[in-house]
Parts: structure tokens; sequence; C-alpha cells
């Protein structure tokens, strides 16, 4: 956040600049210009690509054919019209002078190793002879694409044409795994993205953990606000004073790695009090006695000791859910990749809702409809002999592919028989901060014969690559057309606004090239991909032309009401098409049918337990090189309680190093930021800086990154997901890489 | 007319889209605002509670940068929105010391700079950027002359505060608490 302090700073150093005269000149040239005169744009429609939200716009383009500002789009109802700051702020990725130009190709020079600058066909060449290579000797199945976003679908396309479907995206098992996981085995249905919660219209909104407002996901934030101006009981459950907890009604500090043990009391007193939907309940429910029986002793005095959580304030707030009920969400969360218990904790989530019978309720969860755009016509893609669901298998309700184990399949000894992983495409994802356990990752790419990097950054994992692609950014390019699932579907069209930069090139583009030096020319049977999408928009009833002119185009629901109607017959996707409060497919695959609390490590002395999260301005750990939100926001601070700093004697802003349970040490110091925000017993610092790839001039070395500190994972035995907040960390005020003076030797 | 900014910080979770958007509208240089977002935070944990808003010029009624201006620089347009004109403006710093809300800035190119409430665009009826992109709509702009706007509405309804009362400037962003 750019501050006064800042900003003084900024202005003194601007003052230097004017003594050198530099203002003069340019102020004559500016003399008879009108600063207030109103510039002339065009526009052109995009939807956005710095997160997963995929808010549509319009990129604005002035005379000169500069891109200066990307405004939202009226009638998207992902965004309403209104950006978020890393989406306006997209025009940065565009600018960032530091992206990737052309494509790179490592070469060893003795011991030396460097990249050198390639030609495309070279490049490209190159990988298609390497995958031709792989399948020959090991089978397509070998060469993996862990990826994300849009140039991932592009490949996706690409890789299971090839053969190959050993796929896999963080977004799953690093991400939002458990919770959809949970709500298929109780409601039948994932919760999906944009999750269908109707906050706007909900009369109590509840959020474990969730940090609405520091993450930007635009529609909940913006619905987060009508919220609040409808007066809405808002119930915050955070050991940190998160944004969303100062807006609350009720926070609740809760003991971290507790919350289970909160939900299942608040579960206990909502079926104590009667304060459930008993009609809905009646009605759509299955194994409603299994769990009061299961929930008896779960008190709210239960609960206390274990969460700090005074039981009276358990029971006003589970009172408050009672007296909204239907109208109230308790919010699935997004990052719910905890403890590995996350598939449960998401389970009493969901069942929560199914008690206050939130589920296609009006202020609850709604019924999202969205449009399927159909395919482009291609053959049908080969099925390969083994693929995710292979490498997956040990995690029984795993529904996408576990990149972890993707990675883990790459090292001989850690695979499967048969089922090696010999060569990698990374498309779209900074697999070094997106995935935990840099060990593991390192050791795979030590392993792997051939690793292709696709990206407009040079993000750390391009650091490690064979052939770097570069990628325009999405302001340079087509891409597919976002289908949006909402309150009705609509859809919208991604156009470049300009030429791509350098020599980039969009992923759709070397997808086919590879395609057809593969001899996949069936699969890419199109001279570009204006000819795809135009074709799919005639399929629904518009076309590219129309589109280009409107980038937004909303069309009514066709497949039943937002809501369900009073005692509405309808049958849910589980096994007994009912809500199931007791869960068959869990109990089936030999796991508790109904959530249990597990205590789980405590931090030891001297120890704080790691919590990270986002900030508005920054995603992932793609934008922290961006100039305009590395303006926001230059490096991440280390939160700590002012009681844990006076004991440490560690002051506010002073810098130190991070020593975790493991013994491993950040690379980079982080500065510490004592605040009353925080709990004593745990540290929080945003997720996405100390970046290690110098290429990245504006943030290297800037902060510390949350992943390099997560070593312990606590996996998730039902989906696989990593559970990355077991880890606890030591605060060092001395630099621990420093020569070690004692034993001349430099560590 | 009297053009006003309220802002709600009940609603504001600081996420800074004002200032990039700003920053975008305006063709402000990176690593310069004239906008910008402060957390104000006060209790022991966890009786504790932070107020986050977003600052700028407040265009005052009774502006001390207008009235030190050695050039006539700093003046007063329609609206009472507070300009600065470029190319008269000497880079002096007079107005910079004379701000109590450290609202100006010089810009590289050796004037001084701050926000306009977007004249270019209020002028063609269009809402500032910063209050048209903001996702929780907690800004609001509009003319406290007019007894009926939104502005006038939000004052007379809900509990609010100005920056630096005491300061004597009559500044015309309004903050609802």
């Amino acid at each position: 956040m750019l501050t006064r302090r800042k900003f003084i700073k900024i202005s003194a150093l601007s003052a230097a600049a004017l003594s050198f005269g530099a203002g003069s000149l340019s102020l004559l040239a500016k003399a008879n210009k009108d600063p207030y005169a109103l510039k002339k744009f065009s526009r052109f429609p995009t939807y956005c690509e710095v997160c997963f939200w995929k808010c549509a716009g319009w990129t604005h383009v002035d005379e000169s054919g500069k891109i200066t500002k990307i405004i939202g789009n009226e009638i998207d109802t992902h965004s309403n019209g209104r950006f978020c700051p890393r989406g306006t702020g997209g025009v940065g990725m565009y600018h960032d002078t530091d992206r990737l130009r052309v494509p790179l190709i490592r070469v060893k020079k003795g011991e030396e190793q460097t990249f050198r600058e390639a030609t495309w066909e070279e490049a490209l060449d190159l990988i298609a002879s390497k995958m031709k290579h792989i399948k020959e000797k090991y089978g397509s199945e070998s060469f993996a694409l862990l990826k994300h976003g849009s140039p991932g679908k592009h490949m996706e396309h690409l890789f299971k044409a090839y053969g190959s479907d050993t796929i896999g995206e963080p977004a799953y098992a690093q991400c939002r795994g458990p919770r959809e996981t949970a709500f298929s085995t109780t409601f039948g249905e994932w919760v999906g993205s944009p999750e269908p919660t109707d906050i706007r219209d909900t009369k109590c909104l509840v959020l474990i953990g969730s940090h609405i407002g520091e993450n930007m996901h635009n529609g909940q934030v913006q619905e987060m606000s009508d919220a609040i101006d409808n007066k809405a009981t808002i119930i915050v459950v955070d050991p940190r004073l998160s944004t969303a907890a100062s807006k609350a009604n009720f926070w609740l500090p809760i003991k971290p790695a507790t919350d289970l043990a909160l939900l299942l009391a608040w579960i206990h007193v909502i079926i104590e009090e009667e304060l459930y939907d008993k009609k809905y309940v009646e009605q759509y429910g299955h194994g409603f006695d299994d769990l009061k029986v299961h929930v008896q002793n779960m008190t709210p005095e239960w609960a206390y000791g274990i969460t700090t959580i005074k039981p009276d304030i358990i029971r006003k707030t589970a009172r408050e859910m009672g007296h909204a009920s239907p109208a109230v969400i308790v919010h699935p969360g997004r990052h719910v990749v905890w403890y590995g218990d996350d598939t449960q904790r998401g389970r009493a989530v969901a069942i929560l809702n199914g008690l206050l019978g939130s589920w296609g309720r009006r202020g609850g969860f709604f019924f999202p409809e969205g449009l399927s755009i159909p395919k482009y016509p291609h053959p049908k893609y080969p099925k390969p002999n083994w693929s995710w669901e292979t490498l997956a298998e040990k995690y029984p309700l795993a529904e996408m592919g576990i990149t972890n184990e993707i990675i883990r399949s790459s090292i001989p000894g850690e695979a499967q028989e048969g089922h090696l992983v010999k060569a990698w495409m990374v498309a779209g994802t900074n697999l070094i901060k997106s995935i935990p356990n840099k060990r593991l990752i390192e050791d795979a790419m030590n392993a792997i014969e051939f690793m292709v990097v696709v990206d407009t950054m040079p993000s750390d994992i391009a650091g490690y690559a064979d052939v770097v692609l570069p990628e325009c950014t999405y302001l340079e390019r087509y891409d597919g057309i976002r289908s949006a699932s909402h309150r009705h579907p609509s859809i919208a069209l991604r156009m470049p606004a300009v030429k791509p930069k350098y020599e980039t090139q969009p992923a759709w583009w070397m997808a086919k090239q590879l395609g057809e030096r593969l001899g996949l020319h069936d699969y890419f049977n199109y001279k570009d991909f204006e000819e795809v999408l135009d074709w799919q928009l005639k399929q629904i009833g518009s076309s590219l032309d129309e589109m280009k002119k409107i980038g937004v185009k909303n069309f009514d629901r066709k497949e039943g009401n937002l809501y369900l109607a009073e005692g509405e017959i309808f049958e849910f996707n589980t096994n007994t098409g009912k809500i199931e409060f007791y869960s068959t497919e869990l109990e089936a695959k030999g796991f508790d049918p109904m959530p249990k609390y597990t205590p789980h490590p405590q931090p030891p002395q001297g120890f704080f337990r790691l919590n990270y999260g986002r900030a508005p301005m920054h995603t992932f750990s793609r934008t922290v090189n961006n100039p305009n939100l590395h303006d926001l926001m230059d490096e991440n601070v280390l939160w700590l309680n002012p009681k844990a700093g006076k004991i440490l004697d560690i002051k506010d802003t002073q810098y130190v190093w991070l020593k975790n349970q493991d013994g491993i040490l950040s690379t980079f110091p982080i500065k510490v930021r004592l605040t009353e925000r925080i709990r004593w017993d745990s540290v929080y610092m945003v997720h996405g800086f100390g970046q290690t790839n110098k290429s990245m001039s504006k943030t290297y070395g800037k902060g510390a990154a949350d992943t390099e500190m997560i070593t312990n994972i606590m996996t998730d035995p039902i989906m696989g997901g990593t559970g990355m907040r077991g880890n606890f960390v030591m605060l060092l005020s001395e630099n621990p890489h420093k020569t070690d003076t004692k034993n001349k030797k430099v560590i | 007319m009297r053009y006003a900014m309220v802002i709600d910080t009940l609603k504001c979770v600081g996420c800074s889209d004002c200032v990039v958007a700003c920053q975008t509208e305006n063709d402000v240089p990176i690593g310069y605002c004239r906008d910008w977002v402060v957390e104000a935070v006060a209790g022991k944990y966890p009786l504790v509670e932070i107020e986050l808003r977003s600052e700028r010029c407040n265009h005052c009624s009774n502006a001390p940068c207008v009235r030190c201006c050695p050039t006539g620089a700093s003046h007063i347009v329609e609206g009472g929105i507070v300009l600065v004109t470029a190319n008269e403006c000497i880079g002096c710093g007079a107005c910079i010391e004379s701000c109590p809300y450290d609202a100006r800035y010089t810009h590289p190119e050796g004037y001084v700079d701050k926000c306009t409430f977007c004249y270019h665009r209020v002028k063609k009826g269009e809402l500032p950027a910063c209050v048209s992109v903001c996702p929780t709509k907690c800004m609001y702009f509009g003319d406290l002359d007019d007894e009926s706007s939104e502005v006038s509405e939000l004052l007379k309804k809900r509990k609010h505060k100005v920056l630096a009362p005491e300061a004597g400037t009559k500044p015309n962003v309004y903050y609802l608490i």
C-alpha cells in the first residue's frame, strides 16, 4: 500500500531531479497543451488474466497506439464494470520491461550453463523433437503438463492430442480441491468458480479464515460491500484481524488449527436449539439423526478448551446463523489446504449450510448456469495408457491432477512402476512459488530429461527450463471464450488491443506450431484462432464481429430456477439423492462419514505458526514485478504481535530471516511489522514475494517466500490436498547466510 | 456548485484500486501517486479496530495552497475544484509545505501535481476514475450545494468526519465512520 512515508521519500527525490533542470524543457513542451482535454481512445474487449476471476473489460489504446488503461465492462457478471487493483494494474504486465522477449535455449559452456537467444523455429523444432523422443522411448504419458489459466488450456489441447493426460494444476491440490470434494460429497456439486454465493442478498455471512477484501475475488468483494450496506451480520473466524474481520459484527480470534472444533460446536448448538431449517432438512437431508448423535458431546464448552472462543460467543453466533436461515452463507473458502483434514473441515462447512437450508436458497447459494461452448471440431483424443488419475490413485476422491504427485512421479524410486515422468511443460504457473517443498521440485527437475516453460515473465521456474517460450500478455492476444457460470450465463471475448511486443507469441500459436511439427494437423485445422472463435460463437448465436463490438454477451437462463421453490422436488447428485450429512461415499471409501476433530501440533517454544495470505494488489507470484502493482506493495512484511516483538527484542521495520522447524532458512530477509492485528502465537505474510530470478529486476530479493518455509506437508488422505499451515518459524535478527568467520567458510 | 467526495470507511477494504486507476487515468508516473490509502489501527489484540481510507487533495474551500502560490498556478475552478496549471508553476513547493494533507508532490517534469477530482471527466458528467473503479462502491462524488444529491443525503444520514479540521481549510472530502 502506498503510504505517506513513501510519498515523502519520493518528493525529496524529485526535488533533486528538478535541480538538474529536467523539468523546464518539458514544461515548454507542455505549454500549449490543455491537460484537461479529452484524449481519444480506441477500446478492445478483453477479460483479465491477472487472477482466475476473469473479469471482462475494455483495453483502452490512445492515439499513439499505447495501452493506457483497462476498464471493466458494465454488463459483465464477474466485474459489474469495476476491475480490482490487479485488473486495473494489468497494464503494467504489458509495459514491464523485464518481460521475456525471445525464445531461450539452455546451453552448456564447459561447466557453466546459460541461456542463449533462439529463433522460434529452433525452439519449437527442439521441443517437437523432444516430444517425439519421449513418446518413442517412454510413451507420451511421460511428458507432463503443469499449467494454469489460458495458456494452460491451449497446451492441454496439444497434450491430449499428443497422447498425454498427465496434467495437473496447483489450483486443485494446492488450493480449492478439498472444498470441492467436501461439497460434492454433501450436495453432489462442486462449489465451482466464481462461487455461487448469494452474498448481496444474504442476512448472515460467515467466513472461516477467508479474507475477502484482501483476496480481491472481485464479485465476492463487491457483494460483501452490498451485504454491509444491507446490514447483514458478518461473522469472521480468523486468528488475525483481517480486513473482513475489521468489518465484522463478530470477530472470533480463534487459536490456529482448531476451526473444525468450532464448526462442530456450531452444528451442536444449531441442532440442540433446533435452529436448523426443519422442513428443508427433512425433505432433502440424509443422516440427520446420525449427525445429531455424532455431535451430542461437542458442546461449546468442549470447543472453548480447544479454540479459546467463549461458549456464549459460540452460542450467540450460532443463533445469528439460525435466525438468518436460510439466507445465510457459511463460506466454503478458496485456498483451503491447511491441515490435511481439509475435506473434513469443508464437510463441516457444507453440513452447516445444509442444516441452515442455504444451498439453493436466496441469500445462501444460488444455482449457477453457464453456457457450454462447442469445441472446434477435431478427431478424438487418443487414450493414454496412464494419466494423472493413475498417479492420484491413493487419493480415492481426487477429481483433478495432483500437481505434487506428478512432480513426485518424476523422481526415480518415488514413481510407481512404469509411470515415471520424464519431461515437463510448465505453462502460466510459477511452480517454485505455488508448490510447497522446494526440495521435492528441485529433485524432480534434476531427474527429468527436458523441461519447457511458457510464461510472459522470467519467473523463478523459468530459470530451470531447457527452453523458455515467451508468451505475449493477455492484452496482445486472442484466447478461448470465457463462459461464465453465474446467476445467468454469459460469454466474454478477449482480443488483442495491440500487436505482441518483442518477439512474443500467443500460446494458441505455440500449441498449433508444435502440433503441426508432431503431425497432429487434424487437431489444429484452422488458420488462426479468430477462425476458431468465430466458428464457436456462430454455434451459439453470436459471431466474432459482434463480440468485438460488445465484449460481453448475456443470455437468459434455460435450465431451471436460481433457487429452489418451496417444497420443490429435487434430486441431489449424491448416492442417496439427498444432502448427505452422513456421507455414504466417504464411508464406502473408508473415511469418516461425518467430520471429527483431530488436534494438530501447535508451535514449539520459540516458534510461531506461519500463516500466509493475499494482498489485494497482488496475486499468486506473478504480479510482484508489475510496475504499477509493485508501486503499491514492493515487498511483503512479517506481521508480529508487539508482545512477541518485545520478548524477542525485535523492533518494527527491522529485517529478520526465518528458520523453520526443519532448519530451512529463508533466502532473503523480511521486514517485521509489529501489529496488534495478529495473535501472539502466529506470524503472517503475503504470498508471492522473495523472487529469486535476478531478471525480475524490480522485485528480485524483496521480501521472503512463504513457500520456501513450507516443508511440512499435511496431505489430505481423501483428495491429496497439500496442507500447508502446519509450519513453524523462528525469527533470526542476524544474517544466517553471512560468512562464518570461525570456520572461514562461506555458507 | 460545490463538488465533494464522500468515502465510506466502513466499506473500504484498502485495496488501492483507486490509486492504480488514478495512475492509469491521469498518467501519473510510476513511483508517484495523487491518492493513497491509510490504515489506522487502534487497540490491543483482540480488542482492536482498524480504519481504512483513501486519501487525496481535499479541494478545500479555504485552500492554503491557492493562497500561498506566488504565480497563481494553483487556482480554483467551477465547483470548487483546486487545480494547478503546470506551465505557470515554478515548482517552488510553497503549496506542498502549506498543505495539511500532504496531497501534493513535484512531478518529475518539475511542476507540482495533485488530484484534480478528474476534472476532465467531471466536465463530461463522468465520475472521477477512483470513484468509478472502486469495487466496494465506498466512494461517492457529487454536489454538496444540491441538497438532494447522493453526497448531501449521505452526510445528512451518516456519522462523518473530515481530516485535520483544526487546520481550518474547509475540506471537501468527507469520511463516513
